[in-house]
């Protein structure tokens, strides 16, 4: 046997594992979800299974309002705590990215958010949005303000989630640190020395130079937030009524309180090509907004 | 993460094209965020110390006026918390170390090694990163349900050895690729194989991005809600969230005692995040991971 050969079995003596995990964990199920989409499968009646042909599917998008309903809280919950995200975490690495004194052990406290997640985590914000003397009530009073029923008003809940999440906003903030640490300061000296002023040099330096790091956190930022599903189940169980029934929580019931998995199958489908267009309609629209050093000027 | 990568960074994290105003301005407004940030933690400390029947009172007390530390020993007997954190270690230990030895092993390969068909295995890796876990969620849970798996920590181990995560190889290939090839060279010369070449020369240079994967992986596992929420019935078997969770729909009365639990449970991250904090601040950097 000769080397090359040699070294090819080799490499796929050492892929091999993955393989089988990406064959039978990612392809299969994904094949077999679709299959299962166009079923009738019921988790608690297999043999009894039928094609359905579309049935799911246009169950989902005519004959559901719950389905829309659960897509909207989701968008409305994606769009602001993205869009938040987007915004505050540019901001908070413009400030860290100041270079004053203590900056390292400020940003080990801005990434703690990141690593401190889950149910112990989401049974802390319960607490903090307890309608009666909960802390958050608290602090609007010191302000004056009323007091917000939170996550037990139908009004509030999806905002609460998203201040849970931008809680964690150290993330994509690090995110644009990295970026804004490699801008030259001769740029800004010389914009200076220009006469341009700090909005100024904001727009046509800053902004442009991190338009990498917000495509990304964009992309990522729609992709997990659409996902979102522990804080909805630990905190409001889909509540009050079906204002915080996301997406996710939803397709979860439809598989394994109502044992409907051809439903869920179909659902899981949708989300997943929800998210692959707006992944694409991102994509397409990033030569038009995001800026590479390595390419033509704007 | 690449070390000329650190060292540049802090090269350029000197003061800046603004005023010294502007400098004091950033500096209050940073601590006056993280003080936002810490508060929710603080909290959750505060209240464990608190007897119940004070934990409602107004004004609030942010330093209990009578600790009450027996709150902690009470926590861990109102549920089984000793059990469920060692079935938490149960699961996070094997998936950490299958997590790292298995991506070290695949991400070596398509790093360093020729064969046909590699290159397009790769793009299936890439692809694998972007897929949500919610197409897969019924028909793996349909797969673990075929093998006899639900009901034991099998289907929350074995995907980890399998692999590792498409993330993982991603991040340690990259890596790889960073790792001069002369050094290899002279050990193939010597008559190494690939596997003792990986030992001797790939892993020993690549220690900080292993540990990003490590770290990364042990606070995912650790929090994971999902996986044992599908896949563990019995109670006995639950892990600390499942646990929690559990917990908060029996006693969400007793705030106190939830808070100085869930304060526990977030301990081992807190302490991993400690002391792998470069590898996490700078790995969510060179990897994009949120």
């Amino acid at each position: 046997m000769n080397a090359s050969r040699r070294e090819a079995l080799a490499a796929y003596g050492l892929v091999s594992p993955w393989l089988i995990g990406f064959l039978f964990l990612s392809l299969g199920p994904m094949v077999a979800s679709a299959v299962l989409s166009f079923t009738d499968y019921d988790l608690l009646n297999f043999g009894a299974t039928e094609a359905v042909g579309l049935e799911n599917y246009r169950e989902a998008f005519t004959g559901d309002p719950v389905f829309w309903q659960s897509l909207r809280v989701t968008a409305y919950y994606a769009l602001l705590a993205v869009a938040l995200d987007l915004v505050v975490g540019l901001a908070l690495a413009m400030v860290l990215n100041t270079g004053f004194r203590g900056v390292r052990f400020l940003r080990t406290v801005y990434y703690l958010p990141a690593v401190v997640s889950g149910v112990a985590v989401a049974l802390l914000w319960l607490w903090i949005f307890q309608p009666s003397t909960g802390l958050a009530n608290e602090i609007l009073g010191l302000f004056g303000l009323p007091p917000i029923r939170w996550v037990y008003s139908s009004t509030w809940v999806i905002p609460s989630f998203v201040l849970m999440s931008l809680w964690g906003v150290g993330r994509s903030a690090f995110i644009y640190l990295a970026i804004l640490q490699q801008i030259p300061t001769n740029l800004y000296e010389a914009a200076a020395v220009d006469g341009t002023g700090a909005l100024s040099r904001f727009r046509r330096i800053t902004l442009p130079l991190v338009t990498p790091a917000i495509f990304l956190n964009l992309v990522l930022g729609v992709i997990g937030n659409f996902q979102i599903f522990t804080q909805g189940f630990v905190i409001s169980q889909g509540g009050p009524g079906t204002s915080s029934l996301f997406y996710v929580l939803y397709l979860y019931r439809n598989a394994f309180s109502y044992f409907r998995v051809g439903y869920a199958s179909a659902l899981a489908w949708i989300l997943f090509l929800l998210l692959l267009a707006l992944t694409l309609v991102t994509f397409a629209s990033s030569s038009r907004w995001v800026y590479y050093e390595a390419g033509r000027d704007r | 993460m690449s070390r000329e990568a650190t060292v540049r960074g802090a090269a350029v994290l000197g003061p800046r094209a603004s005023g010294p105003w502007s400098r004091r301005v950033a500096a209050l407004l940073a601590v006056a965020g993280a003080v936002v940030v810490l508060v929710p933690l603080a909290w959750m400390v505060s209240t464990s110390f608190k007897p119940e029947s004070q934990v409602f009172r107004t004004p609030l007390e942010w330093i209990p006026s009578q600790p009450r530390p027996q709150n902690y020993s009470e926590a861990v007997t109102l549920i089984p918390f000793w059990r469920y954190f060692l079935n938490s270690m149960i699961v996070a230990v094997p998936v950490v170390v299958g997590t790292v030895l298995s991506s070290v092993a695949v991400a070596y390969a398509f790093a360093r090694m020729r064969a046909p068909g590699l290159r397009w295995l790769f793009l299936l890796v890439l692809a694998g990163i972007m897929l949500p876990g919610e197409v897969t969620l019924v028909p793996s849970f349909l797969l673990f349900k075929t093998l006899g798996w639900v009901g034991t920590y099998l289907p929350l181990i074995v995907p980890a050895w399998l692999g590792g995560g498409a993330f993982n190889i991603f991040l340690l290939r990259q890596y790889f690729l960073t790792i001069p090839r002369e050094q290899e060279e002279a050990a193939r010369v010597d008559g190494h194989g690939f596997l003792s070449i990986l030992m001797r020369v790939i892993i020993p240079q690549s220690w900080p991005a292993i540990s990003v994967v490590a770290a990364f992986q042990f606070v995912g596992v650790w929090n994971d809600f999902v996986g044992p929420l599908l896949y563990l019935s019995d109670q006995d078997e639950y892990t600390l969230p499942l646990g929690l969770a559990f917990y908060r729909d029996i006693y969400s009365t007793q705030w106190a005692h939830l808070m100085a639990a869930s304060a526990l449970a977030l301990l081992p991250c807190v302490l991993v995040f400690f002391l792998a904090q470069k590898a996490f601040t700078e790995g969510v950097v060179l990897t994009g991971r949120r």
